[in-house]
């Protein structure tokens, strides 16, 4: 819609404005601006500024210490990356998702919505509800947790409280809050003793009632701001995840889905791993993040979001009784067909949130999760793939080892990354309506994070990656001009220009 | 009567032939170690043992135990240097705790914890050591050894083998093994013998068995390493 915006014509005649570090996401970003004398934006973008190594770090390792590793890429879903890499080592040792022993399934499950219930509920109460509870444009000071927790007690509390109980569940089932064990090459390394499950059992009726709040007062907060609601930031797109094989919603294990913007399937029921069939990366010099896009389209049809909002667009039902019906006064937004509101991410995720209180409930009335047949093994294999629905979307992990067990080639696709030119797209707008053409100030280039804040990103997860990127130097004198440049290029090369 | 010696003012029997540190466990008191093992003859190279006999430092792993030594183990001084030596230990290789399979069970990291060691405080050598996966069960990630020799030792004492060796000095020293191409699957090491077993560190270990003993249940998940050595280490053969 606006990628005249991506790269202005004349960038040296322009002002330059930095939004640096993006506040309130996990990671470090920052929003570059470039705008003409009369304050009209001709250049928005969401720049990731870190660079870390993951992929390359992992080669030469054994494969079982994968799933221990690799959460380490992140502070905030250790155990998306924790589960991503167990799924792909379970192949390595000739396992299957369907031939994992069922209490190995379920309690990786059980592990997984801990996960998504404490990440989705730090996002929203910690880091977003200042913005939505406030207005977008309030006063700095007021813009944080402590604010909500002195006007808004109720709220604030039940936020902290519904993160801890997913801290719990994470706790019980992994052995540490964060970064703790559990998954192993084919299973689990413990299951649930009877007091670990009456424990979360008692809490759970509580924290499903407050996630059915939490839904209640996103919806009201959505609804009693149209259409600004709807509009802002927004951009139709297309939508990729997991699904279950009958088309419910599904975080751990599902064939892809993607659809179109009118919400016509594109694919379905594509096995993950051969991912590299559908999906490609672009590169492109001014950000450490990678553009994916679906090949079908080309890159630049192809390009998709992922995340709750997607998984609520692709699924044809949630199969909890609350969320489902929490998901279907959703869809009344996109005329029950497609919701494209960039601020609907927020209404998606506390569905989710639901979702997960609810199947906590029924997992921990499953025996199985208390069952000491736990491991499983095949015949060897050297590659493994997988494929998680992690908070902030859909996860890859892509992993080959040779005959000695060490990991030779590593690919990650992590949630943020496919929503790269999503919030990019929404920076654009939201830089194009909302601020093109003002005075800028503090409050109105909030407006710009909080697009961004909308997705949930995850900048540290995002950028994992070690390769030959380009990387980019600008000096910036006091009146905001870049007085100088240099550009390293992908072979090495270091060029100057202005 | 037996004869006596004291540690840190306590009054401890020894018998004739018994080391310092012998004494010690023998008697519940811990002196942190990590090249010594009970059964294994003694080897002094790492120096955590060192007490303070009569005003001189000594290795209590290799000193036997005399009457009327007055011995200072647990001082503010020796537990400073105790702790820079595992310091030393840390930045020399490459431990990474929280991702290594031998977390909760490592006696380095145990020793560490022992003497509150809350940093490398050092600079770090980033040191380009190997993996060694070539054998179809065992793995050596030379990044985890400290140089004690007990793998040294248990192949020779005890397995009747002689697979592992410690070559060059300061710096260049490093783990060799026995066989013509310098690796570990062209040795006669079989998974069950003492020289694997017997690795303080993550160093020698077992494939595929990473990380499948739960958190809480691991060593030093529950006790200290001081509690740990006194408990399991007191059988001399
Ligand atoms: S234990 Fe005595 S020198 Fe190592």
């Amino acid at each position: 819609m606006y990628e005249n915006l991506e790269t202005a014509k004349s960038p040296e005649k322009l002002k330059r404005v930095v939004v640096d570090p993006v506040s309130r996401v996990e990671g470090h970003g920052k929003v570059t601006l470039l705008l003409d004398e009369n304050n009209k934006v001709k250049q928005a973008r969401l720049h990731i500024v870190e660079f870390r190594g993951f992929e390359r770090f992992i080669q030469g390792r054994p494969y079982w210490e994968l799933p221990v590793l690799v959460q380490r890429l992140c502070g905030i879903c250790p155990v998306s990356h924790h589960l991503a890499a167990a799924k792909a080592i379970d192949q390595l040792v000739g396992v299957d998702p369907e031939n994992l022993p069922p209490a190995a399934d379920k309690l990786r499950r059980l592990l997984h919505f801990g996960q998504v219930l404490q990440s989705h509920a730090l996002h929203f109460f910690h880091l977003s509800s200042p913005d939505l509870l406030f207005g977008f444009e309030s006063e700095i000071s007021q813009r944080n947790i402590i604010a909500v927790l002195n006007e808004y007690p109720d709220i604030g509390l039940q936020g902290v409280k519904l993160r801890k109980y997913g801290q719990e569940v994470i706790r019980r089932v992994s052995g540490k809050r964060i970064h703790g064990t559990g998954a192993i090459a084919g299973g689990m390394n413990k299951s649930l003793t009877k007091s670990e499950r009456d424990y979360l059992q008692k809490d759970i009726k509580q924290i499903i009632a407050w996630a059915q709040g939490s839904v209640a007062l996103i919806k009201k907060v959505h609804c009693s701001n149209l259409p600004y609601y709807d509009d802002f930031a927004t951009i139709p797109s297309n939508y990729l995840g997991l699904v279950k094989e009958n088309g419910a919603l599904e975080f751990y294990h599902g064939g892809i889905r993607a659809k179109d913007a009118k919400g016509k399937i594109i694919m379905d029921q594509i096995d993950y791993c051969n991912y590299n069939d559908y999906i490609h990366e672009e590169v492109r010099s001014w950000t450490y993040m990678k553009f994916p896009y679906l090949t079908a389209l080309g890159k630049e049809e192809g390009w998709y979001r992922v995340g709750p909002l997607a998984r609520l667009n692709n699924c044809d039902f949630i199969d909890t009784p609350l969320a489902e019906q929490a998901r279907v006064e959703f869809k009344q937004q996109g005329n029950g067909v497609m919701v494209h509101s960039t601020l609907a991410f927020h209404w998606a995720r506390l569905i989710e949130v639901l979702h997960c209180a609810e199947s906590i409930e029924s997992l921990l009335n499953d025996a199985d999760i208390m069952s000491s047949d736990l491991v499983t093994q095949g015949e060897k294999r050297f590659e493994g793939v997988g494929v998680i629905e992690a908070p902030r979307g859909t996860l890859f992990h892509h992993y080959e080892v040779d005959e000695n067990d060490i990991v030779t080639k590593a690919n990650l696709i992590v949630s943020t990354t496919s929503n790269n030119r999503g919030m990019n797209e929404s920076v654009r707008q939201v830089a194009a309506e909302y601020l093109s053409g003002q005075e800028l100030t503090e409050p109105l280039l909030n407006n710009l994070e909080v697009a961004i804040r909308a997705y949930d990103p995850c900048l540290s997860c995002a950028t994992h990656a070690v390769g030959k990127m380009p990387l980019q130097l600008e000096l910036v004198d006091a009146e905001g001009q870049i007085i100088d440049k240099l550009i390293k290029h992908n072979d090495g090369q270091i060029e100057r220009n202005l | 009567m037996s004869e006596t010696i004291t540690i840190d003012g306590k009054e401890i029997p020894f018998k004739a032939g018994q080391t310092i540190i012998e004494a010690a466990t023998a008697a519940g008191v811990y002196i942190p170690h990590l090249c010594h093992k009970p059964g294994y003859k003694p080897h002094g190279s790492c120096k955590l043992c060192t007490v303070n006999v009569n005003g001189r430092r000594c290795s209590a792993c290799t000193f036997p135990a005399a009457t009327g030594q007055a011995i200072l183990n647990k001082t503010q001084e020796l537990e400073d240097n105790r702790r820079k030596i595992t310091q030393m230990l840390f930045v020399e290789g490459n431990h990474f705790c929280p991702s290594c399979e031998k977390t909760g069970n490592c006696q380095l990291q145990g020793v560490a914890y022992y003497l509150a060691m809350k940093d490398n405080h050092f600079p770090h050598f980033f040191a380009n050591r190997e993996l060694d996966a070539s054998h179809p069960d065992l793995l050596i990630d030379h990044n985890r050894c400290i140089f004690c020799n007990l793998c040294v030792r248990a192949s020779q004492e005890k397995d009747g083998k002689n697979v592992f060796a410690i070559s060059g000095r300061g710096i260049n020293k490093r783990l060799i093994i026995n066989s013509k191409t310098g690796l570990l699957k062209d040795s006669d090491i079989e998974v069950n013998d003492c020289a694997v077993q017997v690795c303080p560190t993550g160093a020698i270990l077992e494939k595929r068995k990473g990380y499948s003993t739960p958190i809480g249940q691991r060593i030093y998940d529950t006790q200290q390493i001081d509690q740990v050595s006194l408990t399991q280490e007191t059988v001399y053969e």
